[in-house]
Formats: structure tokens, C-alpha cells, sequence
């Protein structure tokens, strides 16, 4: 879309009208995020610009071992990686079985599975604090892990389901016909070729669940109070910098996985490209 | 001749018996694959169907003076509502309301029938400290003694409401309607009518955010689709960072740069521009520049994915048929967008709908939507028939919208092939 150099006038008004909208948009998208990371160093107690000298005693506080951050930071790397897991074994032969062959009420299934993407967090949230009372599961590690699963698996599903599109399922007949148990094809001929597929998904599951406030506001104690909710409380009690350090920490997790999601997403193209080739 | 007629025969035999081996196989198949998402179907019944459904039965859900006072509740279901109920319904409500105090079932019973008329929970506690073992006269003479209100028709009206397995007065009262004494819906008084007007503002936001995220979203996604592989791919990257970065992070943010002491007000008085802070934060422009913000991915991501497909040989074709190029943008480009419209918009608006986090952050008392009355309801007041009943209007309003989604995106698919 290069200007012509015989555009009109209003053309290039038009031209440069959209670059400069664009980058406005694009600022409007970066500035807290960019805008957040000095005042972490800021030596002063207030989040306010110009800086009151450089200093790392808000870093030190979130790294203080007696302090509420790193206790919220445990209990989120307790959930996220169990929750993460479960989302990926569920989610990927959940995928794999829609794939593999047709059978009545597929779309009603599929609909299900996605289904708590769409339902606002507030009811999924409710409805587990009245069952999850029921059941004895509230306030509880493993009461938070089956919830983050449920918020983390149609991630899973969308991203293998995805994957598996070019996917030839004679190869895992072919597999067999060499003398190999369906255990051996799944984990040398399938899940190679869907691994970007299952390892996308499993960071937006790990994502959602080192993310996620609302249903664990209502189901976890404060002794299973993740990263979020100290945050979530932070921020509504006092806004101190100390929120800035943790802010800067999560944007550079971000960052992190923003990158291993575009390796994927490249390990992804080649395979698709191999196959296309072969 | 003989040998060749059981040639064919056999051949028949063993090709029907090559059909019902290739059936079953094929059932075979159907069996494993079905197994393969049985786990996660069963699993997302268990702790989320079941969840919500333990929600929405909870919003009709009335078994506590069931509970708590059984023999009252069987005996007043016959009463006729006229006058006063018989000996045996008062006399039945005197026992049990002695043995209520043991095992904290009066507190429950006291809850519920607060939500009838205000008063009832003392009304109950004054009763019941000058009740007497044994009644000096027939209880239809001893309880209206004790308190005037046992006399009155609408306090046993009350109690025989409260007795019934389910009630519709949650869900009534989620539109700001009630049951008038004779039992017709009517609005309740206007100075008490709150969640119809929850409801608009939460649609109004929702629908302001869609929107917004519209208007900046198409531009960018527009620009994104056209430019070269290599600029577009490092300008997603400012797209993908945010979408990336915790909602919290981001809602912490705005505050920093919005508040009255923030980034940009003190730029804005740096530069001359006011003399005193504008307010900024805490009310409706904070939430729709941070939920607009937050939605913004989710628009330019679907949008990008449509526009990326689309040939631009075709809007060529129409200019150089002399048509003038914003036309040609407007009338060949933008249809051939819609799907993306779509999926993007609903996306957005399904997503806006229940919204609770950012709305608390950033906004002020007049900003709160639905999902904030769910959980106030849930949390603060333990009322929680009206937490569910409000929780499943909003689950029906999404389901619906939801709904329409599937159906457009395979109406599209549809026209398409």
C-alpha cells in the first residue's frame, strides 16, 4: 500500500491521516506498559514523574522473604503449573478425539469445551463458590487448580484443534501397521507434529491462571492468595511503587512469553511447510 | 458352470463380510475417538456445569423455612391467605420457632423472611424471648397478644411465601419487579428500582467499549494487513505486548498515568494546557480508556486475520473502472471485511458484558456493572438468591449473544460455499 506518485491530494492527506491515527493507536497501546517500568526505580514513594532519584528498595520490598509478594508468588507457582498441565492433557486428547473421527452431537461437544472462555468470570466464580462449598474444596490448592483448569483448557483445545487441521491421521495407521502401540505413535509420530500447538496453548492456560483474580477472589484464603489478588488488593488499598516492581516483573514475563509464542509460532510454520514439501 | 456360481457366492460372502469388518471398524474408531474427549467433557460437566447449574438453582432456591420449620411450612401451604391461619399452623410456628434457636436455623429463617419485609428478623427475636412454654389461651389468641403483627394477614402472607420449595422473587426482583400481596407482578417503588438501570449501564459501557474498540481497531488492523511482512510483523509486536501483559499490570497502569497527580495531568499542566488536574480516574472516561484498551487486542487480532485474506486486486479493479477510491474502499473493501466485523464486535461485547475487575479499579460508584453486584451480593450481604438471580440473567444475556455468534459465523460459511 506505497503512496503512487501520482496520488492525488486528498490521497496523501488520506495516506499520512491513517499512519498518524495508526500511531496514536499504537501509543495509546504501549504507554502503560512502557510507562509503569522507570517508576519502579523511583527512589521517592509516589508514582509520579519526574523521578525523586534511582533506587531498588521497591524490588527489594517484593523480594523481602517475610513479605505478603513472594508468599502471593509461591502459591501462583503452586496453581499455575498443575493447572497448566491438567489443561494440556485434557485439552489435547480432548482435540485430538474431535479430529480423529466424526460422531453425533460433535458440535454440541465442541461448543461445551469452549464454552468457559464465553461465560463472564463473575458466574463461573459464583457457582464455584456455592458447589465447591458443597464438596469441600473451598479454600484449597487443588479447589483452585480444577478451577484454573476449567478457565485454561478451550485454550488448549482451540490451539491443538488448530494444529491438527493439516494433520494425516494415516500416519498413526501407518505407525501401527510398523508394530507399534497407539502409546508410541501418540508420543512419537502425533505429538511431535502438534507440539507447537500444545505448547501455545499451555502458556495461554498458564497465562490465564497466573492472571486470573476473580474466581480465585471468591474461592481462595488468604492462605492460598495468589499473585494477582496481592496485587488486586495493592492496588485498591495503596498504590505504591511496590506495585510498579511487580508491574515491571509481569511485563518482562510477558515479554518472555511473547517471544517463546512467536518461536512456536515460526517451529509451526516450518513443520506445516515440510509437510507441504514431503 | 457349478464352480463358478460358488466362486461368486463366496466372493459375495466374504464382501459382505468385508462390510460389516469395515463397519465395526469404523465403529471402532467412533468408540476410541469419543473416549479420547470423554475425560475433559466429564471433567468440565463436574466443575463447571455442574457449578453454574448449582448457581441457577440457587436462584429460585427458598427451602429454608422448609428446612428450618417443616411442620410450619407443610401446615400453611393450605391455609387460603384470607384472615388468619388455623390453631394448628400458629401452634406448629410456636414450636418450631423454640427448637429454630438451637443450631443457628433462625439466623437463616430470619435472612429470608428480612427479605419480605425489613422488620421480620426483630419481629421474630421479640417473639421469642417472651414466648411461653406453654400457652395460657389457643395460640390464635396468645401470639397476637405478644406482638399486634401476628393479628395482620401480610405477616402470615409472609411466612406462607417464604414456605413454597422454589420462589420467582429473585428473578423478579433482578428486573425490579415484585409480588403485590395478592400475589400479582407489579414494579417495585421507584426509589428501590436499582438493577434495570445496572443492566443499561452495563449494555452502555459494553457497547461504548465495542465501539471504541471499532474505531481505533479497524484503522490499525487495516494499516497492519497492508504494509510489508517484515513492518507488520514488529508493529504486531505492539499489539501482542500489551494483550500479553497481566490485566492487572495494565489497569495499574492507567491509574498511574489517569489519577489527578498522574503522568498526564501533570504533562498537560507542564504544558500550560489547564491550570488545575482534570479528574481522570475513578469515574466512566477511566473505565472506557482501560477496558478499551484491555478489549483492543481482541478486535485488531480478528479483524487482521480477515483482512490479511482479502486480494487487493479487486478494489484495483473498481478504481480503474472509474469508480473513486474512497467508494471503491467503502463499497469493494469494507464488505469483505464483515466476518471479521463480526467476530471481532461480538467478541469484544461478550467479553465487556461481564467485566468486574477493571470497573472496580477504575471506576466510581455510578460505573459498576452487573458482575460487581454479583460478587458485592455474594461476598458482602450473603445474599445470595439475589447474587444468582443476577448472575443468571447475565449468563442468559451472553448465552444468547453467544448464540447469535455460531449463527452468523455459520451463515457466513454457509453463503461462502
Amino acid at each position: 500500500m506505497a503512496l503512487q506518485p501520482y496520488a492525488s491530494p486528498v490521497e496523501k492527506a488520506w495516506y499520512w491521516f491513517l499512519r498518524i491515527f495508526c500511531a496514536l493507536v499504537l501509543l495509546f497501546l504501549m504507554l502503560p506498559v512502557l510507562v509503569i517500568i522507570p517508576l519502579s526505580f523511583n527512589g521517592g514513594s509516589f508514582l509520579t514523574y519526574p523521578l525523586d532519584g534511582f533506587s531498588l528498595r521497591w524490588y527489594q520490598e517484593i523480594f523481602d522473604p517475610q513479605g505478603p509478594w513472594l508468599a502471593a508468588l509461591k502459591n501462583s507457582l503452586i496453581v499455575a503449573p498443575f493447572a497448566t498441565l491438567l489443561s494440556m492433557v485434557l485439552g489435547t486428547l480432548a482435540a485430538v478425539g474431535l479430529n480423529r473421527a466424526d460422531f453425533p452431537g460433535k458440535g454440541l461437544i465442541l461448543a461445551l469445551l469452549i464454552s468457559p472462555m464465553v461465560v463472564p468470570l463473575v458466574i463461573v466464580a459464583v457457582g464455584m463458590y456455592f458447589f465447591f462449598a458443597q464438596v469441600g474444596l473451598l479454600n484449597s490448592y487443588s479447589g483452585l487448580i480444577l478451577a484454573h483448569t476449567v478457565l485454561g483448557v478451550p485454550f488448549v483445545v482451540i490451539t491443538v484443534n488448530a494444529t491438527l487441521q493439516g494433520f494425516d491421521f494415516n500416519q498413526m495407521r501407518a505407525g501401527a501397521s510398523l508394530g507399534a502401540d497407539p502409546l508410541t505413535v501418540f508420543f512419537k509420530v502425533v505429538l511431535p507434529q502438534i507440539l507447537p500447538g500444545v505448547a501455545s496453548g499451555g502458556l495461554f492456560a498458564f497465562a490465564t491462571s497466573f492472571d486470573e483474580v476473580v474466581v480465585a477472589l471468591f474461592i481462595a484464603s488468604p492462605a492460598e492468595r495468589t499473585l494477582p489478588i496481592q496485587m488486586f488488593s495493592g492496588i485498591r488499598e495503596n498504590i505504591s511503587p511496590a506495585i510498579a516492581a511487580m508491574a515491571s516483573i509481569m511485563i518482562a514475563l510477558a515479554v518472555l512469553l511473547l517471544l517463546v509464542m512467536e518461536i512456536l509460532r515460526r517451529r509451526s510454520e516450518r513443520l506445516k511447510g515440510e509437510a507441504a514439501v514431503s | 458352470m457349478p464352480r463358478v456360481m460358488s466362486a461368486t457366492a463366496t466372493e459375495e460372502v466374504t464382501g459382505r463380510a468385508l462390510k460389516k469388518q469395515l463397519r465395526q471398524a469404523e465403529r471402532l474408531k467412533k468408540i476410541k475417538a469419543l473416549a479420547l474427549v470423554l475425560p475433559l467433557v466429564i471433567f468440565l460437566l463436574l466443575v463447571f456445569v455442574q457449578p453454574i447449574s448449582t448457581m441457577l438453582a440457587r436462584s429460585v432456591d427458598n427451602s429454608e423455612l422448609m428446612e428450618v420449620m417443616p411442620q410450619t411450612a407443610a401446615a400453611i401451604s393450605d391455609w387460603t391467605g384470607e384472615g388468619l391461619p388455623s390453631e394448628a399452623v400458629m401452634a406448629a410456628f410456636a414450636e418450631e420457632l423454640q427448637t429454630s434457636r438451637r443450631g443457628g436455623g433462625l439466623g437463616r429463617v430470619g435472612r429470608r423472611l428480612n427479605y419480605e419485609d425489613p422488620g421480620f428478623r426483630g419481629l421474630l427475636m421479640r417473639t421469642l424471648r417472651r414466648l411461653p412454654d406453654e400457652p395460657a389461651a389457643a395460640w390464635q389468641t396468645v401470639l397476637p397478644e405478644l406482638d399486634p403483627a401476628w393479628g395482620e394477614t401480610s405477616t402470615w402472607q409472609a411466612i406462607q411465601r417464604a414456605a413454597s420449595p422454589t420462589t420467582d422473587r429473585y428473578w423478579l426482583a433482578a428486573v425490579d419487579r415484585e409480588r403485590s400481596s395478592s400475589g400479582e407482578v407489579q414494579p417495585v417503588a421507584e426509589e428501590q428500582q436499582v438493577y434495570l438501570s445496572v443492566f443499561e449501564r452495563t449494555l452502555v459501557i459494553a457497547g461504548s467499549v465495542t465501539l471504541l474498540c471499532l474505531l481505533l481497531g479497524f484503522p490499525l488492523a487495516y494499516l497492519l494487513a497492508t504494509l510489508p511482512t517484515g513492518t507488520s510483523n514488529l508493529l504486531m509486536i505492539f499489539v501482542l505486548l500489551p494483550f500479553w501483559t497481566s490485566l492487572l499490570v495494565r489497569t495499574a497502569s492507567w491509574i498511574v498515568l489517569l489519577q489527578t497527580g498522574g503522568v498526564i495531568n501533570g504533562g498537560l499542566m507542564g504544558l500550560g494546557l489547564i491550570d488545575e488536574p482534570l479528574q481522570l480516574v475513578f469515574n466512566r472516561f477511566g473505565v472506557l480508556v482501560a477496558m478499551v484498551h484491555i478489549l483492543l487486542p481482541f478486535m485488531i487480532l480478528p479483524l487482521y486475520s480477515v483482512m490479511k485474506g482479502i486480494s487487493p486486486s479487486y478494489q484495483r479493479a473498481a478504481i480503474s473502472l472509474g469508480c473513486h477510491p474512497f467508494a471503491a474502499f467503502w463499497k469493494v473493501y469494507v464488505p469483505q471485511t464483515i466476518s471479521g466485523v463480526a467476530a471481532g464486535t461480538l467478541l469484544v461485547f461478550i467479553m465487556a458484558l461481564g467485566y468486574y475487575i477493571t470497573p472496580a479499579l477504575v471506576g466510581g460508584a455510578s460505573d459498576q456493572m452487573v458482575s460487581y453486584y454479583v460478587a458485592y451480593y455474594t461476598n458482602t450481604t450473603n445474599n445470595w438468591g439475589m447474587a444468582a438471580a443476577l448472575g443468571s440473567l447475565l449468563l442468559v444475556v451472553t448465552l444468547v449473544l453467544y448464540l447469535v455468534y455460531h449463527r452468523l459465523v455459520n451463515q457466513q460459511q454457509l453463503a461462502r460455499s
